[in-house]
């Protein structure tokens, strides 16, 4: 903990006086820079992806440090049910400081920002603010402590106009107690000039881009005078000049001594804008130090370094034949280019960020969501698009990755979801007979040891894990040659987790094609026979088991180079 | 501290695994299904013996005859209101095809052409409702209230407020008389077979159960390979189809085409349906549980007519029978749910 309670060195070193009286020239200043995107977004790439470092490089005017946190989290921990999200977690957020937060998928980022935001309550610990303990009972306490999250995706109403939108639950009234329009158009304004962005506040929020919308609710969180800023991945949508952009905004903030905090996966954002770093692992504090003592090497080392303890039994199998074929698949906006083949006996996992495309491109290969181009191809048969059904007779299943949603029915009883998919083939002359589904549900549920009351229950009543293995029965009994599980232990208890996984890899060694889909490093490493990582909708590296390493995954997945 | 207790015993609530077949006999036997079905049977015996000629073969036919037509057309209903849609332009597309047969009756085609085309003309409707609904997207509720006026009014364009009555006596004459001139109605052989071939579609074939799946949730029922929009279309030609059918029997049986016919009738096979059981959320309900209901309503408002209640009064009894068939369900699961959390919270306490 004696990290996480380092005070950054380098606005000690400079000692500057706070800069909150003088903000404006340079605000406007980068302002007007980043609001000329020609430059960067007219062939030149490179200049762009360049900037952020440039800037890394010029010494920060931060606020004086001498004063106590703005924001502190104290030794907080919050669990879901059985699982840990985030355990004894402390850092402290100084006025005038960028601080990022990262994590792998999973590693507790989004349940500390759920705190922070008045979301989620923590189980122990303590919040505070300039010194306070608080204690948020929603998210109006943590807007009153002066707290704004922005997340990734800004939720605007899109009907009403930008200066509404900024002004909403605080509109300026007149005398008469009616929203003083005029008024509320002038705060507008007066915070896009602030902001050095050039929007109409009179405009209706819908339409406008992800980046000016976020400069919205950057400029809402202004408007109720927010002291920390969060940012949740607010860069994951953006491209190089928006980014460029808000980074302009972020920083002239930060100037005037707000703490933001700011949550990316890209480590060029970050060494970028943000003056320390926390690292999270596995709901844990990993690390809190500044980003200039540490290389993206040491940063990824230390988001996945945990130990391999956990075994994955994945038994050497001699793959067999291609089953599946996929080559060139694409949808707009979604994934490109996506090829791979998957051989019988092998286990080939999908790995990427959360966003990466990963289930969008294998429930395009079964056939629920379209695709533009591109060919899937089962035993070297093409594969009709967009129609489940042929892909199931292909000898497909998925289990999807939602199981409440996708997966199961959870109203009806569990043998209607385990005979779903294959009530045609028990039908006998067009009707089916209560005994034989329920025969069928008998011998796979007793498979997989799915522990039930009665198996004309709800599926709904059993827990996360049982339903899994319900899911899991329904696809393994329709007798496939392709298994596609996408994130098949998100949820569920060790002991299952295991289970699950010597399934896989049973069917595995009886021949099944397997295409696993795991935000789980170790899973992923422990279970593939390849790897095949994507990264914002691309293949960003094909691994071989030999070749994978948590390190050299993770590096395809953010898209950095492995490091020599 | 109490709001947490509450919290954990839902979890155990729901985790609970209810075994035994007592159990199992005892959720059947307070299942909405049999109650319905125990107070049809009650209504039909309290007024056999208390109204007068409630119990006559001559007021059975009657009651087959008033029977007809929402029954049959509650048996798709009930497979459109499982999927979770509805269809009110039912009543309507039996005003156009009773209109239409007038019409073709007066063009002097045969009755024998006539029939079919009008089950036809039905399934069409059924068609144009079945593409708006899932081939544009567009919600039920809305389509076939849009429909619902469409095809009243193109009934009257067709037919205008006239009637045409001059049918053959023989078809009339079938459709109000009896076996053998006893006192079971010929319909009723009609209602009979269709009741078992809808009733076994669905409740025991693959078809059938993807209504529940699609009903309660229609993203599994699609990542399960449930063709979705297609089972849909299916329901509303079929219910169109039987909407033609029973535009048909209507005419024949007052002898009479007009574009009027039938109007509001959708209500009723909707009130029906709703008191058999069925959820209008979807995804639950059973065929038996809406025959009773169809009938309970039927002998309910056959015996107070009888007694020579008012029409208005009539009216009543119908709503509050409708509104206490979707109230009594959930106050039963909450009075059940409560007794069980404070069984829980007592085991927590000692």
């Amino acid at each position: 903990m004696a990290e996480a309670n380092a005070r950054p060195q380098k606005a000690d070193a400079h000692n500057d006086p706070p800069q909150t009286n003088d903000p404006l020239p340079q605000a406007n200043d980068e302002a007007k820079v980043a609001n000329d995107p020609l430059p960067g977004a007219s062939g030149q790439p490179q200049e762009a992806s360049d900037r952020p470092r440039e800037a890394s490089d010029r010494p920060r005017k931060t606020a004086a440090n001498t004063q106590l946190a703005r924001l502190e989290v104290h030794d907080v921990s919050k669990s879901f049910g059985a699982v840990a999200a985030v355990q004894g977690v402390s850092f402290p957020l100084y006025p005038g400081e960028a601080h990022a937060l990262v994590g792998e998928n999973g590693a507790g980022k989004s349940t500390i920002v759920k705190m922070l935001a008045g979301v989620h309550r923590p189980d122990t610990g303590t919040l505070r603010v300039d010194g306070a303990d608080v204690d948020f009972a929603g998210p109006a306490d943590a807007k009153a402590a002066g707290i704004a999250v922005i997340y990734q995706e800004p939720t605007l109403f899109p009907d009403l106009s930008v200066a509404e939108n900024i002004a909403m639950g605080n509109q300026p009234l007149t005398k008469l107690r009616q929203i003083d329009r005029k008024e509320m158009h002038a705060n507008a304004e007066r915070l896009f000039r602030r902001l050095g962005v050039p929007l109409d506040p009179t405009r209706p929020a819908r339409g406008l881009s992800i980046a000016d919308q976020q400069l919205v609710e950057i400029a809402k969180a202004l408007s109720s005078e927010a002291r920390v800023l969060i940012m949740d991945e607010p860069t994951a949508a953006l491209s190089a000049v928006e980014v460029e952009r808000l980074f302009a905004v972020v920083r002239s903030l930060r100037d005037e001594g707000a703490a933001i905090m700011f949550i990316s996966h890209r480590f060029e954002e970050i060494t970028a804008l943000c003056e320390r770093v926390t690292i999270m692992r596995d709901g844990k504090h990993v690390a809190t130090e500044m980003v200039a003592d540490l290389s993206v090497d040491d940063m990824i080392r230390r988001m996945v370094g945990r130990d391999l303890s956990a075994l994955f039994p994945k038994q050497d199998v001699e793959p067999g034949a291609v089953v599946l074929e996929v080559e060139g698949l694409s949808r707009e906006g979604v994934f490109k280019d996506i090829s791979f083949s998957v051989r019988a006996g092998e286990i080939v996992a999908l790995a990427g960020l959360v966003g990466a495309g990963r289930s969008e491109v294998m429930q395009a290969v079964f056939g629920v969501d379209p695709y533009d181009s591109g060919v899937v191809k089962v035993h070297g048969r093409r594969l009709k698009k967009g129609e489940p059904r042929a892909a199931m007779a292909a000898g497909m299943a998925l289990v999807p990755e939602d199981r409440r949603q996708q997966g199961l029915v959870m109203d009806l009883s569990i043998e209607r979801n385990v005979t779903l998919p294959r009530a045609r083939k028990l039908a006998r002359l067009g009707l089916l007979f209560g005994g034989s589904e329920r025969a069928a549900a008998e011998t796979w549920t007793r498979k997989l040891q799915t522990k039930l009351g009665r198996l004309s229950d709800a599926v709904g009543t059993l827990s996360g894990g049982n339903q899994q293995k319900v899911v899991l029965a329904k696809w393994l009994a329709t007798g496939p040659k392709l298994l596609i599980v996408d994130e098949p232990t998100r949820g569920i208890d060790v002991g299952t987790k295991a289970e699950v996984h010597r399934l896989m890899s049973s069917l595995a060694a009886d021949g099944l094609a397997v295409v696993m889909v795991s935000s789980e490093l170790p899973e992923v490493l422990g279970m593939a026979d390849r790897i095949v990582v994507l990264r914002e909708g691309r293949v960003a590296a094909q691994l071989t088991r030999a070749e994978a390493t948590e390190e050299s995954v993770m590096y395809a997945a953010m898209g950095q180079e492995v490091a020599a | 501290m109490s709001d947490t207790l509450q919290k954990s015993s839902d979890i155990d609530l729901d985790k609970r695994p209810e075994n035994g077949r007592a159990t199992a006999i005892k959720s059947r036997l307070t299942s909405w299904d049999s109650i319905i079905l125990v107070l049809t049977v009650l209504v039909l015996i309290v007024a056999s013996f208390s109204v007068e000629n409630f119990g006559t073969s001559r007021n059975f036919t009657f009651m087959v005859l008033d029977l007809l037509p929402i029954i049959l057309i509650a048996l798709p209903m009930t497979m459109i209101i499982v999927t979770g849609e509805i269809d009110l332009s039912v009543a309507s597309t039996l005003g156009l095809t009773s209109s239409m047969m007038g019409w073709l009756w007066n063009q002097g085609l045969s009755i024998e052409t006539i029939i079919p085309l009008c089950v036809v003309i039905g399934a069409i409707c059924g068609v144009v409702n079945g593409f708006l609904i899932t081939g544009l997207g567009l919600p039920s509720l809305a389509v076939t209230i849009g429909t619902l006026a469409l095809y009243r009014g193109l009934a009257f364009v067709v037919l205008g407020d006239g009637a045409v009555a001059d049918f053959p006596w023989n078809y009339t004459g079938w459709v109000t008389g009896t076996i053998g001139g006893g006192a079971v109605p010929n319909v009723l052989i009609l209602i009979v077979v269709l009741a078992l071939i809808f009733g076994i579609v669905q409740h025991a074939t693959p078809f059938g159960r993807s209504l529940y799946a699609i009903g309660a949730n229609a993203q599994a029922a699609h990542f399960s390979g449930i063709r979705v929009a297609r089972t849909k279309f299916w329901l509303y030609v079929v219910s169109g189809a039987v909407a033609g059918l029973v535009g048909v029997l209507w005419t024949l049986r007052y002898s009479s085409a007009r574009a009027d016919n039938g109007s509001g009738l959708e209500l009723a096979v909707v009130a029906a349906v709703l008191l058999g059981g069925v959820s209008i959320f979807g995804g639950k309900g059973s065929l038996p549980g809406v025959l009773a209901g169809v009938v309970l309503l039927t002998a309910l408002q056959n015996a107070l007519r009888l007694e020579d209640v008012s029409g208005q009064a009539l009216n009543i009894v119908t709503g509050s029978l409708l509104v206490l068939s979707v109230l009594l369900p959930n106050i039963t699961t909450a009075v059940r749910g409560n007794y069980h959390r404070r069984r829980l919270r007592q085991a927590a306490s000692r």
